[in-house]
């Protein structure tokens, strides 16, 4: 894409000090999105796609600290900005919906309260004009009967209602860029269905970009524009989702790609990845999906392969190596 | 009311209006005081199936529908409110009275971390039901039958001396299947096996239960809600809906040609992979509560096909128009209304039971 992006991450280190050593739970993480763009991040769990997420926000849980890399909102640093400057960053600039609606939501305030706090925080409006945005943006995300449900406490809510409101108080700041950590994960498969019709037509209408992260792989075919593979803390690939999930070029893509149980026909054996992922105090030397992987030999134990072009995709794969990268 | 089941094959289990009601009421003393009546969720509230030996049936639903209740009460965890459950033509009360009908059937559970002890060692976890029923005394034949097993579910003998926290997941999924089937059962009830595990993971998981059907002759009843992974490992497949079977048919049908307006709808939902840029058309509203059910059909606030008859009358599960091997629960497939090629009517995006 032409335009400069709204979001570039570079060289991305995260490290957890811990009694026993260092464990270093993302390294090198590159990757940008571009304005109105929608990344997907997928994984399996302990890859590394939430840290990526919590990281952006600036939201890592201590003792979990970035220890190296850059991450840019517009071209600004925003990995290194002091605590209070971040918060600004965050709402403002930066939206965020997690997994579970409960925690996002403060209980004790009614979910008007929290819209209103939230967009007075962050823009010029009087108290009157942010309750009538608040009403709007209740519509705006499906929340019947929202001039009286705004005077509601998140307890008032079903499960999906509740991710909705979340959704609107992410996006009433009018923020450039969404972090949407399995949005969707706690939610039954028709409620998720709205949700994430909800977030695509949002996102198109308000031109935000989206970082979304999920372990559901249908979940990204249908919403994102690109897609990230991680792998025990890095990018095993990353491309256009259509390229990502038709045409795999990463082992570990195309295994993960072929274990989903399709809908439309029953197969006798499943294709299924031997082993589990490493834990990040054993990640092994050199790739490390090498002990898993059907097409590993002698360089992928050795040596660690980054992201290498693939014609359509990029992937950290020594079999994509090309001759000209020695000369 | 009639069963899809062919005669030929003998019904492992079989299971007849069965109901499980919870008082779910506060109080007496708070109740009294408020003026508020009993409060009674009904988890399950009618539920008529049967599994024929070495056969899976798999119960699908959204959280509520009363899938795990049914479980629960299969292997006697729970008392049925109403109803019977028949374990290889014997009551399941009599049957879970006898040490020697109990070890036949056995059950999986979803949370591999919180279904194994993590101060025991792998090896006496696996070996509890052989201890439990008395099946070997001896210590020596006792070590072997454990070592088989765990070489059966894919693990290592050695593994034995290992404590649960160190394997991962799915490893565990394999110690709890290993000591299910440590009593040598015929029944196994596996409730959500793969849902805490990660997709290759539970290919694998999925797989190894399909391998053990095989060798062992196994009969599975099958809880999940994640329809993809019914279709690869069943033979028959029940949907239910707020305690109720909406749908029961064998796999290829239901996959196929779903009836149920419900069944249409969850398999609309789910995203897919094809990128066939089709607009889903997501069903509206939500599951309503198991307190106050709708009256009638369930289903009907959600429903797109909905008329009086179904606000006022509940539907009966019976041979559907066309497909008779599935059994439905709707009036409008009963009349005709449906129009099983087409797609279901659109619904605003967004709206809920209460603005239909």
């Amino acid at each position: 894409m032409s335009d400069a992006p709204l979001l570039e991450v570079k060289d991305l280190r995260v490290e957890f000090p811990t009694r026993r050593g260092t464990l270093v739970a993302l390294d090198g993480v590159s990757f940008s999105i571009a304005p109105g763009e929608v990344l997907g991040v997928v994984g399996e769990s302990g890859a590394g796609k939430s840290m990526t997420g919590a990281a952006i926000i600036g939201l890592l849980e201590p003792p979990g600290r970035i220890a190296g890399g850059e991450i840019r909102l517009n071209g600004r640093r925003i990995d290194n900005l002091p605590y209070e400057q971040m918060r600004r960053v965050r709402g403002r600039e930066i939206g965020a919906i997690f997994q579970d609606p409960l925690t996002t939501l403060n209980p004790l305030y009614t979910v008007g309260h929290q819209l209103i706090e939230t967009m007075r925080t962050h823009l010029d409006l009087s108290a009157a004009e942010a309750r009538a945005r608040a009403i709007s943006w209740l519509e705006m995300v499906g929340i019947p009967a929202a001039a009286q449900r705004v005077d509601s406490y998140p307890h008032e809510f079903s499960g999906g209602m509740r991710q909705r409101v979340v959704i609107a108080l992410a996006l009433c700041a009018e923020p450039k860029l969404v972090v949407a950590d399995e949005p969707t994960t706690a939610l039954d498969v028709s409620i998720q269905a709205q949700v994430i019709a909800l977030l695509k037509r949002l996102a198109r209408e308000k031109g935000t970009s989206m970082m979304l992260v999920t372990h559901d792989m249908g979940v990204i075919a249908e919403t994102a524009d690109r897609v990230a593979v991680m792998y025990a803390g890095r990018i095993a690939e990353i491309g256009p989702v259509r390229e990502v999930v038709k045409h795999p070029k990463h082992p570990y893509t195309a295994g993960l790609m072929a274990s989903i149980p399709p809908l439309d026909r029953k197969v006798e054996h499943l294709a299924q990845i031997e082993g589990a992922m490493p834990r990040l105090s054993a990640i092994p030397k050199g790739c490390a999906f090498n002990p898993r992987c059907p097409k590993v030999f002698d360089r992928c134990r050795h040596e660690r392969p980054d992201l290498m072009d693939t014609g359509a995709t990029h992937a950290a794969c020594w079999l994509y190596d090309k001759v000209e990268n020695y000369a | 009311m009639p069963d899809a089941t062919p005669r030929q094959a003998e019904p492992m289990l079989e299971v007849q209006d069965l109901a499980r009601y919870f008082d779910v009421s506060r109080p007496w003393l708070q109740r009294v005081l408020a003026g508020e009546k009993r409060r009674v969720l009904r988890a399950v509230d009618g539920v008529s199936f049967s599994i024929p030996k070495g056969t899976t049936l798999s119960l699908v639903g959204e959280s509520g529908c009363g899938k795990s209740t049914v479980a629960r009460l299969v292997v006697g965890l729970y008392r049925p409110t109403r109803g019977r459950v028949l374990f290889d033509g014997q009551d399941l009360e009599q049957a879970r009275a006898d040490a020697a009908q109990r070890r036949r059937m056995q059950m999986i559970f979803q949370d591999p971390y919180a279904s194994l002890n993590p101060r025991w060692r792998i090896r006496d976890i696996i070996a509890e039901p052989i201890r439990a029923f008395g099946l070997t005394p001896d210590k020596a034949a006792q070590t072997l039958k454990v070592q088989e097993l765990l070489t059966q579910v894919g693990l290592s003998p050695q593994d034995g001396e290992k404590y649960p926290h160190e394997f991962s997941g799915g490893q565990r999924q394999r110690i709890s299947i290993a000591r299910a089937l440590s009593s040598n059962p015929e029944f196994l009830v596996c409730d959500e096996p793969t849902s805490a595990l990660d997709v290759s993971v539970q290919a694998q998981i999925l797989n190894l239960m399909k391998d053990l059907q095989q060798r062992l002759g196994l009969t599975y009843l099958f809880i999940s809600h994640n329809l993809a992974v019914v279709r690869q490992i069943s033979d028959r497949v029940g949907v239910m809906y707020l305690g109720r079977l909406v749908e029961l048919a064998p796999a290829e049908t239901l996959f196929t040609t779903p009836r149920h307006p419900y069944t249409r709808a969850l398999m609309e939902a789910i995203p897919d992979l094809e990128m066939s840029g089709r607009q889903r058309i997501p069903v509206g509203g939500e599951v309503p509560s198991p307190i106050n059910p709708p009256p009638g059909c369930p289903f009907h606030p959600r429903c797109p096909l909905a008329n009086a008859r179904c606000r006022a009358e509940v539907p009966v599960l019976i041979p559907a128009r066309s497909t008779p091997e599935a059994l439905v629960a709707c009036h409008a497939v009963e009349e005709g209304r449906d129009q099983p090629e087409a797609p279901l009517p659109a619904q605003r995006i967004g709206t809920t039971a209460t603005a239909l």
